[in-house]
């Protein structure tokens, strides 16, 4: 990466209008937050942008839309499992770990991988691999191993391969 | 406020409660460090999203134009309880916690532990 690069005004668009948002939402859209939120909006990016890397960008809206509400119906179902295994006697409970094969590496869609991973059905991702090429997840009760890795590539990691086309 | 809007506001209320207590109840009750970290993890995140839906709802009544700062609040949750739960679990490996006797594949915690595949010698 380049350290030295030209002034843009906007060098991250989408992160602005972002940050402009939250800020009016925090403050209630009054006019004066209108005003100091814009000033925010550019200057931040300004100071932030060359710290971080070129992130991919979603190609797909409609599938993010699809994928997030895909996601919280599962928070919801991951929720009534783990209820159910709570009201369980902890000798029914067979605990694991399981090492799922990844084919996504960017940093930013492995991110939003390992989170819907932590926050779906009876599964907390513990670490990764240092070639990025494993993901290891501890199971709260484990039925069927290659059952498992498979719902995980199939429900997350597909959708997530087609948002950002990697 | 109708009675409408209030029993909707009611019932959010009481499932976020019953969510919130029986993860409380499966972070006491589940034998060992990792499998306790689940019930928390999962259960903050509907049970707070449940209550803040339910002040949402409220409040844009009581104030007469829509109140966002929940929704904010429960996107903020639902990045960072996975993160956390995410920090915690590698704590676990690190300090190699006891895990439950019947855990299968407890080679594979020696190998996340030293970061590497779980083919590797």
């Amino acid at each position: 990466m380049d350290k030295v690069r030209k002034f843009i005004w906007f060098p991250t668009p989408y992160h602005s209008i972002l940050l402009w948002l939250v800020w009016q939402i925090l403050h209630d859209f009054s006019r004066g937050h209108m005003v100091l939120g814009a000033v925010f909006a550019i200057v931040i990016p300004w100071i932030v942008a060359p710290l971080s890397e070129k992130e991919p960008v979603a190609k797909n809206p409609l599938t993010v839309l699809r994928y997030t509400f895909r996601l919280l119906f599962d928070i919801v179902l991951s929720n009534y499992d783990v209820a159910k295994r709570v009201l369980q006697s902890n000798r029914s409970l067979r605990p694991a770990f399981i090492a799922v094969p990844l084919a996504i590496n960017e940093p930013l869609p492995l991110t939003i991988f390992t989170s819907s991973v932590s926050l779906t059905p009876g599964t907390v991702s513990v670490e990764l691999s240092d070639d990025r090429q494993w993901l290891y997840v501890h199971v709260l009760h484990l039925e069927d191993e290659q059952q498992l890795i498979n719902l995980i590539k199939r429900r997350y990691e597909a959708p997530l391969k087609e948002i950002f086309g990697c | 406020m109708t009675v409408f809007l209030e029993a909707v506001v009611s019932v959010l209320l009481v499932l976020g409660s019953i969510v919130m207590l029986v993860g409380s109840i499966g972070l006491a009750k589940f034998p060992d460090y990792f499998t306790r970290l689940h019930a928390p993890a999962k259960s903050s995140t509907l049970g707070v999203g449940c209550i803040l839906i339910a002040s949402m709802i409220f409040f844009s009544v009581q104030l007469g134009h829509v109140n966002f700062k929940e929704a904010l609040i429960s996107m903020f949750l639902l990045i960072t309880a996975p993160v956390a739960a995410h920090m915690l679990a590698k704590a676990g490996l690190h300090y190699k916690v006891n895990m439950k006797d019947n855990t299968q594949n407890q080679q594979l915690a020696k190998k996340a532990y030293l970061h590497q595949s779980p083919d590797e010698k």
